[in-house]
């Protein structure tokens, strides 16, 4: 297993004149689960699209699992995955029939039973005749959840896992990615703005405003750091640029 | 285990992995199936009809019966290719499912492979029902007239694709606003591609134009068959050429759309 699941350095994109992040670096180690924060307009999406390589950056280099991804994406690929609310799966077609489809595009052994696996663990087997588009936004979830671990990724993108779920359910998805992480060994990066669920899954914490990454560690490491009682607290403090950790530390 | 040593250039899997996706849309939706073979059904009885009024009115037609029905069909089966593989890319846009599909191993030409399979299939579904009654009503069959038309059948799949590649290029360039393109940019190619009439028709600077069209080959060799029963090698191997030449180009122009696409970050963002 490499030490880190992924190493940027210098990274950079521009759209125009406009520079959507700027000399990001930063390294995410492998078997971990970290969160990448900030407000609207951090740079988030724009450096997870470019991780995943969705997006060509324009300086700097991405490792993903000790590979290039602009030389060697092809290579990465199967073993990565993704779930965003935000990209939908085929409305008309069902969820076994997404999912079939996904197993073939990453050429899954045993599709069926794999399927099968993923539907008894996101309680969606009743789920799986269903077209995907009729389902609520809390089953769409549980079912973007399954595709995006159909292939066992090493490396997993999650942008708001647990969007629309209820409590309860979201405390078990949770729990899922934690032992998943946990037997497979692998990393998950995630993008959430539910500061609860960062606190409790997360090794670690990025920070990221106006393009940058602008304080990284442990959710208790930025809790004392900051001498906040909530990661909430935190993030609005980063995120408004209105306290600076060493005035807080005193 | 690690699947990047399974990371073959080309993988037969994943190209019917998305003929299987688009099986699956086309199985589920009767009014899809219905749509497909409405308009070339329509044209062809309307033209059978024109066709048994001049038979009796127009010694060039009652020389060559069927040549009107047999022009619309061909016809149809360029139209159908061309949107058959531009509707597969509208599906995944307005399904906002490029994101997902350019994250997973699936690589672009396999995409694109999927595409004419699956443009292929469409065409076939959405003609079979009207090459049945031009047969049933008309007593016209399009493969009565051996090999070389099924040949020049081919070039019109092959020119569809091309033009195909270079519509869903604009629409990824330009977004979900340039779709309507899919529904129009063929008949631009229409008037210069002599389908009811011989290239000769046209003024001297557009017949050059016309041969640059891999349809206007076709259009002229299928008039040979059918009216001096003459299969000209020449006509086929100028549609094949130009054909190579309109694949070349639309491939280009995809991958420099992709590309861009890859730059401006609208893999992600694309949708309705």
């Amino acid at each position: 297993m490499p030490s880190f699941a992924v190493e940027v350095s210098s990274l950079a994109k521009y759209f125009g004149q406009v520079a959507a992040v700027e000399n990001v670096n930063f390294k995410v180690e492998s078997g971990s689960i970290t969160a990448l924060l900030g407000g609207n307009g951090a740079g988030k999406t724009t450096t997870i699209s470019i991780l995943m390589g969705l997006l060509t950056p324009s300086k700097g280099d991405v490792y993903i699992l000790e590979k290039n991804m602009i030389k060697d994406r092809y290579s990465i690929l199967p073993n990565i995955n993704f779930s965003s609310p935000y990209v939908d799966l085929p409305h008309r077609l069902t969820v076994e029939e997404n999912l079939k489809v996904y197993a073939e595009l990453y050429s899954i052994g045993s599709p069926n039973e794999r399927i099968q696996e993923l539907a008894n663990r996101f309680d969606i087997e009743p789920l799986l005749g269903q077209k995907t588009g009729q389902l609520s936004a809390g089953q769409k979830t549980r079912v973007a959840l399954a595709k995006a671990l159909i292939n066992y990724p090493q490396l997993l993108f999650l942008d708001e896992p647990t969007a629309s779920l209820d409590p309860d359910t979201a405390d078990w998805v949770r729990r899922y990615l934690q032992e998943y992480v946990a037997e497979k060994k692998a990393t998950i990066l995630l993008a959430s703005h539910h500061m609860g669920e960062v606190e409790r899954l997360c090794d670690t914490v990025l920070m990221m405003r106006d393009g940058g990454i602008v304080d990284t560690g442990s959710p208790k490491e930025l809790l004392k750091k900051y001498g906040r009682q909530n990661m909430e607290e935190v993030f609005l403090d980063i995120a408004r640029n209105r306290v600076q950790p060493d005035v807080t530390n005193g | 285990m690690d699947r990047s040593t399974r990371a073959f250039p080309l993988s037969l899997r994943r190209i019917f992995g998305m003929v299987r996706r688009h099986f699956y849309l086309l199985r589920g939706s009767l009014p899809r199936i219905l749509e497909m073979a409405y308009w070339p059904t329509v044209q062809m009885v309307i033209w059978g009809f024109v066709t048994q009024f001049f038979m009796g009115h127009s010694s060039w037609v009652a020389n060559a019966a069927g040549i009107l029905i047999g022009a619309v069909l061909l016809w149809d089966l360029l139209f159908r290719s061309q949107i058959g593989f531009s509707m597969c890319f509208l599906e995944e846009m307005w399904s906002r499912n490029l994101g997902h599909l350019f994250v997973s191993p699936l690589r672009p030409y396999e995409l694109i492979i999927s595409m004419m399979l699956i443009s292929f299939l469409r065409g076939i579904v959405g003609l079979l029902p009207s090459w049945i009654l031009a047969f049933v009503f008309f007593e016209f069959s399009i493969f009565s007239y051996g090999v070389g038309i099924v040949a020049f059948f081919s070039c019109l799949f092959v020119m569809g694709w091309g033009l195909g590649m270079a519509v869903i290029a604009l629409v990824l360039r330009f977004g979900l606003g340039a779709e309507s393109l899919a529904w129009v940019a063929i008949f631009a190619f229409a008037p210069i591609s002599a389908v009811y009439y011989p290239v000769s028709t046209l003024p001297d600077w557009l017949q050059i134009v016309a041969w640059c069209t891999p349809s206007a080959y076709v259009f002229e060799g299928m008039r040979s068959v059918m009216i001096d029963g003459i299969f000209r090698q020449d006509l086929l191997v100028g549609a094949i050429f130009v054909n190579c030449v309109y694949l070349c180009l639309g491939t280009l122009i995809f991958a420099w759309s992709f590309f861009g696409a890859r730059q401006h970050g609208k893999l992600l963002q694309m949708g309705e």
